[in-house]
């Protein structure tokens, strides 16, 4: 096997991971506050269009990601008004997103239907392999990267992290201290959702710089159960995500070269799979070893 | 002297009920000020207004004779003001020290509050690991942290919310060490509690609350117990007859050697419980919370039968493999102690949580499994008359109903049917006196019928007043029953404590500290 193939196969890993890691740190931080969003494949499509149709429009990328952070934020927006301030059922409301989202998207898609774009592509072009893996790759790689480290170290060691999750822990208590329990969950919600739109830019803008309807294929759902697989941390999240992207890749590669590793569904069906592994392995050790935020998906209502 | 807090005419009203009124008193600098009143009385409601947890409609607050306004609880910690929640506000899957960090407005870093927290242990003479997680800790544990995150913040006033009634007898003694060296520093200390025998030991003033007003302020050591009673339930206290000595027969509940896995995420196991009850008998089983006495009731109950091994006789036959329903035809009943939920549905009528439970003895179901609505409404109503149930009749909906009324009905529904072992958890919790005493003379007289019962509850002075013998509950394994006449109250606090053994040096160390405070 040439370096040249093995560099080709880890950039598409790599590519298959980021656009999973951007999605799932966003859940991962919503989550940790104590609210389920299941509305992320419906957030990621409709930061893919409106990143796409502001990079086809302006001509610049960069401007297109820029709008599909603040559309998946605005998407969010409607979760966070109708489950933290309406009390809407979060898991309901959540699978309406979903599903809004596919809806919104194709119909907001459809005059982009089979057009290009310019790629958010590498900022310089390398033609040494090694300095093209390391340097070479869309600024939305290291970007998942440099997130992973903000997010770890924002909810290890930041005093507002440690109130992120004092208010996913217990969201009475938080709020007999005196935090603005609400307004947390609003912050976490809109960062998940600005998170959830990037990622889905990454589809239209640089993996395929061209739209199609349900672009993003499922990795939606294959994001909330990363978040479940790394229980709730941004280190293993990063693994999770660089080990799927490699999975992805490796079976179009096998495909590519006219024998199937496994038959496509099962692929499709690995992240699942392994979240159950992982989940069944952790509950047979430590009682609550998981680390799932314990009022996860539990509505606050506060008395004044 | 100019007060350290001053209420004046304190006013919270929510949809449907006042919860004060009018409220007006004043806490002097390095006094210990009792706040006196039944549950529903509204000393919760006025001290989360004092520590800015929720907002009065009418009336201003004072503190060192200047009026604030007190919007949030970070405001009431920069007024000085320090709380200690009844129902704790802890995280359990956060460290000590992370929990203390929580609860200030602007923690140094970690080491330096590391050093801080060892320094306020030293100085009040509490031990606790700051690194260790919560749910990890003992209750008293946990209020430790409570304490330490209020004081390490040199508070003026630290409001207590019923702090002991999770304590055992020793960890009590040593909470008012804490409180006393406080207020002799000059802290002011607002105690809330319903503990008659605690505030005359402890409090300089008492204020009490009766339906959200003051009823009156009087000096608890001048008092006595019976007095301000009588001032909080604003009646004559009833006294509970005692059931005639020596009809106690042949054991009617026999349990030996049970072992059972605990309750999932952070149960205890049962280890190795061996008991019997007599007929006309009440054993008494004491034990801080958490320590397996809901995994004994639901196993006894016949809830949990996966993972269960020993021996369960009722009358001499064996049950332990038996169903809940198979064991309440033969006569033993059970009553855990949530009542929302586990004891009864609120969202259905009393008439139809009466069928829950009550449809065999009280013939409730015909052949084939139909409901006999008609008898049901009967027997509900019979319940709510033999029991003075406050309520709208037996259609009334379980939630509408309070915490006492509704444990008034449910403990009916149960002692109605003539159960022969009787197993109730956490008879009072949470009840009004007047409902309470009703409760255990229901019990009592169901034990002078011939009946064995198994009472479980964190409030000792219950067990004292109500049982023929004690026993006492700690990491899932339970201790020999004792005869009440002659139990030491300090010995109880030890096995509580988890101290056995009578020549332990650690427990004779114990006792002899218990003794010195």
């Amino acid at each position: 096997m040439s370096l040249d193939l093995v560099v080709a196969i880890l950039m598409a890993a790599a590519g298959a991971a980021t656009p999973l890691l951007i999605a799932a740190l966003g859940e991962l931080v919503v989550e940790k506050s104590g609210v389920l969003n299941l509305g992320v494949e419906g957030m990621m499509l409709i930061g893919a269009v409106a990143g796409f149709a502001v990079s086809y429009t302006t001509g610049v990328p960069a401007l297109g990601a820029v709008a599909a952070l603040l559309a998946g934020a605005l998407v969010s927006l409607v979760f966070a008004l109708l489950t933290l301030s309406l009390m809407a059922n979060q898991v309901a409301t959540g699978l309406a997103l979903a599903i809004f989202g596919t809806g919104v998207s194709a119909l907001a898609g459809a005059p982009f239907v089979g057009i290009t774009t310019t790629t958010l592509g590498p900022l310089v072009a390398f033609d040494d392999p090694i300095l093209r893996l390391l340097f070479g790759q869309s600024p939305l790689v290291y970007l998942a990267l440099l997130l992973t480290l903000a997010v770890w170290w924002f909810l290890k060691h930041s005093r507002q992290g440690l109130i992120l999750r004092a208010v996913g822990e217990s969201s009475d208590a938080a709020h007999a201290i005196g935090y603005p329990v609400l307004k947390i969950r609003y912050l976490a919600v809109l960062f998940g959702g600005a998170m959830a739109g990037l990622a889905g830019s990454y589809y239209s803008l640089v993996l395929t710089p061209m739209w199609a309807e349900r672009l993003t294929a499922g990795r939606g759902w294959i994001a909330i159960a990363l978040v479940v697989f790394a229980s709730w941390k941004p280190g293993r999240l990063l693994l999770g995500a660089y080990l799927f992207g490699f999975v992805i890749t490796m079976e179009l590669q096998a495909k590519a070269a006219g024998f199937a590793l496994f038959a496509p569904e099962f692929l499709s069906a690995l992240p699942y799979l392994a979240t159950i592994v992982v989940l069944a392995v952790i509950s047979l050790g430590r009682r609550n070893a998981t680390h799932a935020p314990a009022c996860l998906g539990k509505p606050f209502r506060p008395a004044v | 002297m100019t007060p350290r807090l001053e209420l004046s005419g304190i006013t919270k009203r929510f949809p449907g009920v006042t919860a004060n009124e009018d409220v007006s008193f004043a806490v002097a600098p390095g006094e210990i000020h009792a706040l006196l009143g039944e549950n529903g009385a509204g000393k919760s409601t006025l001290v989360k207004i004092i520590y800015g947890v929720q907002r009065a409609d009418e009336g201003s607050i004072a503190i060192d004779g200047r009026t604030v306004s007190i919007g949030s609880p970070n405001e009431a910690r920069r007024l000085g003001i320090g709380m200690v929640f009844q129902h704790f506000s802890l995280f359990e899957a956060m460290t000590v020290l992370e929990n203390i960090a929580l609860g200030m407005d602007n923690p140094p870093s970690g080491r330096t509050l590391d050093a801080r927290i060892r320094e306020v242990l030293t100085e009040y003479d509490l031990s606790l690991d700051p690194q260790r997680e919560v749910h990890t800790l003992s209750v008293g544990e946990r209020q430790r942290i409570e304490i330490v995150r209020a004081l390490i913040q040199k508070p003026k006033l630290l409001i207590m919310d019923e702090p002991t009634s999770v304590l055992t007898p020793q960890e009590v003694e040593r909470l008012f060490k804490v409180l006393r060296q406080l207020r002799d520093e000059g802290c002011s200390i607002l105690y809330i509690s319903h503990k008659l025998a605690e505030i005359k030991a402890l409090c300089d003033t008492a204020t009490i609350l009766r339906g959200g007003k003051v009823v009156g302020t009087c000096d608890p050591a001048r008092e006595s117990a019976r007095s301000m009673a009588e001032m909080m339930i604003g009646g004559s206290l009833k006294d509970i007859s005692t059931k005639a000595k020596g009809l106690i027969g042949k054991p009617r509940l026999a349990v030996d050697g049970l072992d059972a896995p605990g309750e999932p995420p952070f149960g205890t196991s049962l280890k190795s419980v061996s008991l019997s009850v007599r007929a006309g008998e009440i054993l008494g089983i004491a034990g801080v919370a958490g320590n397996g006495q809901n995994e004994l009731v639901s196993v006894l109950s016949g809830e949990r039968l996966t993972g269960v091994s020993g021996s369960i006789h009722l009358d001499g036959a064996e049950i332990s493999r038996l169903g809940v329903g198979a064991r309440r035809k033969r006569g033993l009943s059970a009553l855990p102690e949530e009542r929302n939920g586990h004891s009864a549905i609120g969202a259905m009528t009393l008439a139809e949580n009466a069928v829950l439970s009550a449809r065999g003895p009280a013939g409730l179901t015909a052949a084939g499994g139909l409901l006999r609505l008609g008898r049901a409404r009967i027997y509900a109503k019979t319940v709510i008359d033999a029991f003075s149930v406050r309520a709208n009749g037996p259609e009334a909906a379980a939630a509408s109903l309070s915490g006492g009324n509704l444990q008034k009905f449910l403990v009916g529904r149960e002692i109605l049917g003539e159960p022969k072992v009787f197993i109730v958890s956490q008879p009072t919790w949470g009840v009004d006196a007047g409902a309470a005493a009703f409760i255990r003379q229901a019990m009592i007289d169901l034990a002078s019928r011939g009946a064995a019962i198994l009472c479980l509850s964190q409030d000792l002075d219950e067990l004292l007043e109500l049982s023929d013998r004690i026993a006492v509950m700690n990491g899932g394994r339970l201790s020999e029953a004792m005869e009440v006449a002659g139990v030491s109250i300090e010995r109880i606090g030890l096995l509580m404590g988890g101290v056995h053994g009578e020549d332990d040096p650690e427990s004779e160390a114990m006792l002899g500290a218990g003794r010195a405070a």
